[in-house]
């Protein structure tokens, strides 16, 4: 087709946080009716460029056009001015006030009053033509969040929007609901908005997206004209600079026993509670456990962690019984964790990196003696591992919750594998990640295999456990229903397992 | 015994408890509006206090009851642009600029008042707000002398409680203020000015708080003393959760405790004289105390409360 003016462009824009350079000279332009792909792993500078165009960042360097005039956007409602809408990762809605409300906010209503009926009128009439219907008068927080991200969408369209961001849109979407998602999005571009898909998922960029723009480090690493006739391994080299290609799994060589599980039962407090759980990790080798989540994962976790003493069962790390149950006792025992929630119970968000990455060894010789902390070892230690493990921060001292997701894992990697345990136990490990870190997560398990020690891997993605794994085990309702070998497993056959159809296997 | 109840349980106790409600309703609504934009305003006991002095200066150096309230609403919102400043503008700790707001407004009040009216053997007093009966209205049994035969600072207080419900449910700047209580990024997205929309929502909530400091020192007692507000502005402050940050709860949870307040005044009154009367005092706060612990829960504040916004944070 002939090339329309661009609806938007974006000239030169460089943005620096301190001494982090998140966009650097990045051009981007998208047209009337096109949906363009925004590319890059975790940290390239997607979001800040967004950012920069709604108006929540002011970039250091470069210009805004909107059909070719020059604009200045300082803040969102500029950018809503001049017909941006954005969809937020993390939705920006009121949970507590109604669906209309969340709509009218900012608007200027009718006589002194918000203009409930007008606000109606025009929900109902964007329903109708995406078929993004909602109940009007529901609270936000009754909403699930399919519905939440199609607020976000008809707020952006309730405004008026030519030009609809999504940041990463499909990560907080089950899969059933990403088409119901697409369609809309395919609805809205046939009626000449333009629209930026950003994502790292190369499946549903090559499916949805007319083009593609590719960050790294924060510059424009490439352009992608045809996605759908570009193969994934082509555009996720533009992402990463170099070859992607899935780590190789050598053959196992299993030495002793380092964690065993005998009988092992919880009573029920939160979920799902375990029933005679037995299981065994050997030196050197790494076991999956698989299974749809609540069935059973976190109790295990918790327990294999020492949060949470189990009623019956006997435990033993590296030949030693765990008598107490306490996350001091396991670790000194030689356990590695990496838990689930990396917010939440794995660093503290609001205190420098460097405390977050020595806080499970905060008593021992290294990092503080007669009481006292010792800030320069906690300090060395941090910056040795930022550089070893290539963590993206202005340094130690950074507050840890302003990290990405990658980093953050990496982070959390580096403060187990310090210490050399004999058993790691991560649940989720590369969740939320982007191919580059993920590659690099399952490397560094695969390292500490062939050093002999026992990884045991709680997931969901069958995909990467099947790479990963010497032997799955499956959970159903508390109980292990079977271990496979990885060579006798396969996606059908652990996917039958864990609707518990095959009973004990 | 029932000579007491009859004692006490007559029109003039009804009235009574209007006019205990009038200052703790205004202090309540004005603690709701800052506390619903997400700015908890602890300088209110200080705030109402200063209010209460410039009010009676005002009126007792112009005669004019009126400009004596518009000084005290206008110090009230003064007070209130100095607290935004600092929680909303800087985005300093609520608690701890809040309680400064009472020091230095509690301060400044009794310096002030010591500065104009010296040490005097007989403290100054002003010929206050009269009761103004309604014609008509006044004239219902019971009702009538109880709520319609008031001073003009009630009525004034009772029209506030459906207007305040209508600004904050029913007009646009109300749905902001709800939403940067509750979300101020969500606020932020869909251009709304959250510092402005907190700044424009705690000087209100002072101008209220004006108005409460106003009715005790030129209304209720017709005189500036130290205690005239006497925890008055910590009630509201409870009264604001046990009446889930809504105009009318509130307002409800206002009489609740002044009936507490009005019963207890007249059982130091009456018959029951071998209690001590510091027992019945207490009444009124053991009631807010237990109220508080039954009532307020499951009471979810916004979510934004205590929490400064800035924008280029991630």
């Amino acid at each position: 087709m002939s090339t329309p003016a661009p609806l938007i462009e974006m000239r030169g824009i460089t943005k620096s946080f301190g001494a982090v350079k998140a966009n650097e000279a990045v051009d981007l332009s998208v047209a009337p009716g096109e949906i363009l792909g925004l590319l890059g792993e975790n940290g390239a500078g997607k979001t800040t460029l967004m950012n920069v165009l709604f108006g929540a960042y002011a970039p250091d360097a470069g210009e805004i056009l909107i059909q070719g005039a020059p604009v200045r956007i300082t803040s969102s409602a500029d950018a809503l001015a001049a017909g941006i809408g954005m969809v937020h990762q993390h939705f920006h809605l009121a949970p507590r006030l109604t669906v209309l409300e969340n709509l009218l906010i900012g608007l200027p209503g009718k006589g002194g009053r918000i203009d409930r009926a007008g606000g109606l009128a025009r929900l109902a009439e964007i329903g109708r033509q995406h078929g993004l219907a909602l109940d009007p008068d529901l609270p936000v927080s009754a909403l699930s969040v399919g519905e939440q991200q199609r607020l976000e969408i008809v707020k952006a369209l309730f405004r008026g929007a030519r030009l609809l961001i999504l940041d990463e849109p499909t990560a907080v979407l089950a899969p059933s609901e990403v088409e119901g998602l697409f369609s809309a999005l395919r609805s809205m571009a046939a009626q000449g908005l333009g629209i930026i898909f950003i994502s790292h998922k190369l499946n549903e960029v090559r499916a949805l997206t007319h083009r593609c723009t590719v960050l790294r480090h924060g510059r424009v690493a490439g352009r992608v004209d045809d996605p759908a006739n570009t193969t994934s391994a082509a555009m996720a080299q533009l992402m990463c600079g170099h070859e992607i290609v899935p780590p190789a799994r050598g053959p196992s060589t299993p030495g002793a026993d380092v964690l065993t599980l005998d009988g092992i039962s919880t009573s029920k407090h939160v979920g799902t509670a375990l029933r005679e759980v037995s299981l065994t990790v050997r030196a050197g080798e790494i076991l999956g456990i698989a299974g749809v989540s609540g069935n059973g994962q976190r109790a295990l976790a918790e327990v294999i962690s020492g949060m949470r003493a189990p009623d019956t069962g006997r435990m033993t790390i590296a030949g030693q019984t765990v008598s107490r149950f306490s996350p001091r006792e396991v670790q000194a025992l030689g356990l590695g964790r990496i838990p689930e929630d990396r917010m939440t119970t794995g660093l503290v968000t609001n205190l420098p990196l460097a405390d977050s990455m020595v806080l499970p060894r905060i008593g021992s010789e290294a990092f503080s003696s007669k009481g006292l902390l010792k800030p320069d070892a906690i300090r060395a230690f941090a910056e040795e591992q930022i550089r070893a493990y290539d963590i993206r921060c202005p340094g130690p001292m950074t507050r840890a919750g302003a990290l990405s997701g990658g980093n953050l894992q990496k982070a959390l990697l580096a403060r187990e594998l310090a210490f050399d345990p004999k058993v790691l136990i991560v649940s989720q490990p590369t969740r939320g990640l982007d191919i580059g870190a993920a590659r690099f997560i399952h490397e560094k398990f695969l390292d500490m295999r062939a050093k002999g020690c026992g990884i045991i891997v709680i997931g969901e993605d069958l995909e990467e456990l099947l790479v990963l794994c010497d032997r799955i085990a499956v959970m159903y309702e508390g109980r292990i229903v079977g271990t496979l070998d990885s060579t006798d497993a396969t996606i059908a056959r652990l996917g039958l397992l864990m609707t518990g159809a095959e009973g004990r296997g | 015994m029932s000579a007491v109840f009859e004692q006490i349980f007559q029109v003039g106790f009804l009235a009574a408890i209007i006019r205990i409600a009038t200052p703790l309703a205004f202090a309540t609504l004005g603690e709701m509006f800052s506390e619903r934009a997400g700015v908890l305003n602890l300088g209110i006991e200080g705030i109402m206090l200063l209010c209460a002095m410039t009010g009676f200066t005002a009126t007792s150096l112009s005669g004019s009851l009126w400009l004596g309230v518009l000084v005290a609403v206008l110090t009230g919102m003064l007070m209130g642009a100095l607290h935004a400043l600092f929680t909303v503008a800087l985005g300093l700790s609520q608690h701890v600029c809040g309680i400064g707001v009472t020091l230095f407004s509690s301060g400044l009040a009794y310096f002030l008042y010591r500065l104009i009216f010296g040490q005097q053997s007989v403290p100054p007093a002003i010929k206050g707000f009269q009761t103004l009966p309604i014609p008509v209205l006044s004239d219902i049994p019971v009702l009538g002398p109880a709520v319609f035969n008031q001073f003009a600072l009630v009525y004034v207080a009772i029209i506030a409680i459906p207007v305040a419900a209508f600004v904050l449910y029913r007009t646009p700047w109300g749905l902001s203020v709800r939403m940067v209580g509750e979300n101020p990024r969500a606020a932020d997205s869909a251009g709304v000015s959250v510092i402005a929309t907190r700044f424009q929502a705690v000087i209100l909530g002072g101008a209220l708080m004006g108005l409460a400091g106003a009715f005790l020192s030129m209304a209720q007692f017709n005189a500036f003393t130290f205690g005239v507000v006497s925890g008055r502005g910590w009630v509201a402050i409870a009264l604001v959760v046990f009446g889930r940050w809504d105009p009318w709860r509130s307002a409800g949870a206002a009489l609740l405790f002044a009936f507490v307040d009005a019963l207890q005044l007249r059982m130091q009154a009456s018959g029951l004289g071998h209690i001590p009367y510091e027992a019945f005092l207490m009444l009124p706060f053991i009631f807010t105390i237990v109220a508080m612990a039954v009532m307020s829960r499951n009471a979810v504040a916004p979510s934004a409360l205590l929490k400064p916004f800035r924008r280029e944070e991630r």
